[in-house]
């Protein structure tokens, strides 16, 4: 796997990366965690200079106090990259990507209509996946949001 | 001083109802004449909430219900899924196993893109190739139904392998279908590449650069016409990819035109797959087993569906039941692409553009609340017989199919 490590020494000696933080899963996955104030750096890094020229799609996870976002980035659609940041609740925001990523923005959209974290530089535009009616403070993949009584039988405005 | 006669832009709501769209979706066009001037996507008629009902169920239910993702690529979501909690658990499932699931991913391809070959037809006026294309593709729906027992929805994964085996019988008529496939796909392929007609109505319509191609993250077929060289199967290959031989085909005509060449093509090279799975399937057991309990960690999965890269998240937390699933499918990424495709065009080229990407929107939308219907009994009765059933019920009302089926 010298593509991979190659990669992955880059990554560790630009930030510091300890083997915890930033670890060679198998062959052709790659997977770091990284500090929310480095993630531009980091995206630059591996979006201009290592060649990920591809951005497969972005996870959010409900994690408690934090949520967490992963970006699926790919290589000459072969190595994968998985960069992690923890975003603070309580913050509660995160910086589009769409200018170094375009397929970005509707991964962001997902993200805040699914988990209520707002994006940060999000042209203007009709929301993904939920309906335009679908109350603006619900957010389904929270861990602890329940569907409202009132909404049960497709009955989203209550 | 303006033309007080000229036009101003126009909005046309295209859906979510419209008969040129297989699925709910919308497009609010903005049209100066019949020029468009700008497209606005709203997704999201299809959201069943299937990524939140997988947190709450086990990951086998879970398998079962990813399958309904959608009703052609079933197999791709099935095995994207199940390949991400086999890496968690650390499972090397058997070889045979990932042949058969290479066998299935391949019959599905052939039976996708023969259906999107005749939904391509109809969009642009040529019914009769929509005809024929759906015929031949009752071959590739028989065989799966005798491999899996399903049409679609085929059942055939579980986690640590296939529930079921296939036997000299099976492997015997699956050639002969695709032997028969084969011819009816050249004559496609004599079509594709000599009637003037759809040559001049596809070419030059739903133009895609390479730089765009690129830039927008294009997958699968929509991606390879407009010759950006990728394909999954070969550049991070999954189930028994790493063991076939198989071209992948590009093409730089960057339009309608060339995302045709390339599926019918594509039709040969999973014929020539298949071939190379049915004669060098190894013996041996079809599956493993596999823990109730799924220890804590996380994977991507990567699938080449017959519309392109799907990618699959799943995070375990250590029980029976997933922390978080997460489904990309192909359609959401091309869909700037269509975008980009629609902008200053006819309006009579949108049905046909927006069906070049073989689009799903069910895909896309992923995510249902079920209402628990009331288990009725039922009488099991085979494929030939339902078969038989489905012919008489035609026959009493008239309509005979004679020898054909």
């Amino acid at each position: 796997m010298p593509e991979e490590e190659k990669i992955l020494k880059a990554i560790c000696e630009k930030f510091g990366l300890t083997p915890e933080q930033a670890t060679i899963k198998r062959a052709r996955r790659i997977s770091a965690t990284i500090d929310l104030n480095q993630l531009r750096l980091a995206l630059e890094l591996l979006a201009k200079e290592l060649g990920f020229d591809a951005l497969a799609t972005i996870t959010g996870l409900d994690s408690g106090d934090n949520f967490e976002i992963i970006y699926h980035l790919t290589q000459k659609g072969s190595i994968v990259f998985n960069l992690k940041v923890f975003v603070p609740k309580s913050l509660g925001k995160i910086k589009t990507i769409i200018d170094l990523y375009p397929p970005a923005e509707l991964y962001e959209r997902e993200i805040l209509d699914l988990l209520g974290l707002a994006i940060e530089g999000l042209p203007p535009g009709r929301r993904y996946p939920l309906p335009d009616n679908w109350p603006a403070d619900q957010h389904p993949l929270l861990k602890n949001w329940e569907m409202d009584e009132n909404m049960k039988g497709g009955n989203i405005c209550g | 001083m303006a033309n007080p006669f000229e036009p101003g832009d126009v909005n046309v709501p295209f859906g979510p109802q419209h008969p040129a769209l297989k699925e709910p979706e919308s497009f609010l066009i903005s049209l100066r004449g019949e020029r468009i001037t700008g497209v606005n996507i709203k997704l999201g008629y299809n959201h069943r909430g299937i990524e939140k009902a997988c947190e709450g169920q086990s990951y086998i239910n879970d398998m079962y219900l990813i399958e309904r993702i959608c009703g052609i690529c079933s197999h791709s979501h099935s095995t994207a899924f199940i390949q991400a909690v086999e890496e968690i658990a650390g499972l090397d499932i058997p070889k045979r196993a990932k042949y058969i699931r290479t066998l299935v991913a391949e019959l599905e391809r052939m039976h996708s893109h023969l259906l999107w070959l005749g939904v391509a037809g109809h969009e642009v006026g040529f019914d009769t190739l929509l005809m024929y294309t759906w015929r031949d593709r009752e071959v590739v729906m028989d065989v799966l139904a005798k491999l899996t027992g399903n049409r679609v929805n085929y059942g055939i994964n579980t986690i640590g392998g296939v529930r079921r085996d296939i036997n000299k019988e099976q492997i015997e008529e699956t050639l002969k279908a695709i032997d028969i496939l084969e011819e009816r796909t050249k004559y496609y392929i004599k079509i594709a590449t000599e009637e003037p007609t759809l040559i001049q109505r596809l070419s030059k319509v739903g133009v895609l650069s390479h730089e765009d191609a690129t830039r927008l993250g294009a997958v699968g077929p929509t991606a390879r016409a407009s010759l950006v060289d990728r394909d999954v199967r070969r550049d991070d290959p999954y189930a028994a990819y790493d063991e076939v031989e198989f071209k992948v085909i590009t093409s730089d005509l960057d339009d309608v035109y060339g995302r045709t060449i390339v599926r019918v093509l594509e039709l040969m090279e999973a014929y020539k797959i298949a071939r190379q799975i049915l004669r060098n399937i190894p013996d041996g057991p079809i599956s493993i087993r596999a823990p109730r309990r799924i220890p804590a960690g996380e994977a991507i999965s990567r699938y080449e569906a017959p519309r392109g890269e799907d990618v699959h998240y799943v995070k375990g937390n250590g029980t029976e039941n997933p922390e978080r699933v997460k489904v990309r499918a192909p359609t959401l990424a091309n869909l700037q692409s269509v975008s980009k495709m629609l902008e200053d065009r006819y309006l009579a080229d949108l049905p046909i553009v927006i069906a070049a990407i073989d689009p799903c929107f069910s895909c896309t939308d992923r995510m249902v609340l079920l209402n628990d219907t009331e288990k009725e009994t039922t009488q099991a009765i085979n494929w030939d017989q339902l078969r038989s059933y489905s012919i008489d019920w035609y026959k009493e009302r008239g309509i005979d199919f004679g020898k054909g089926l």
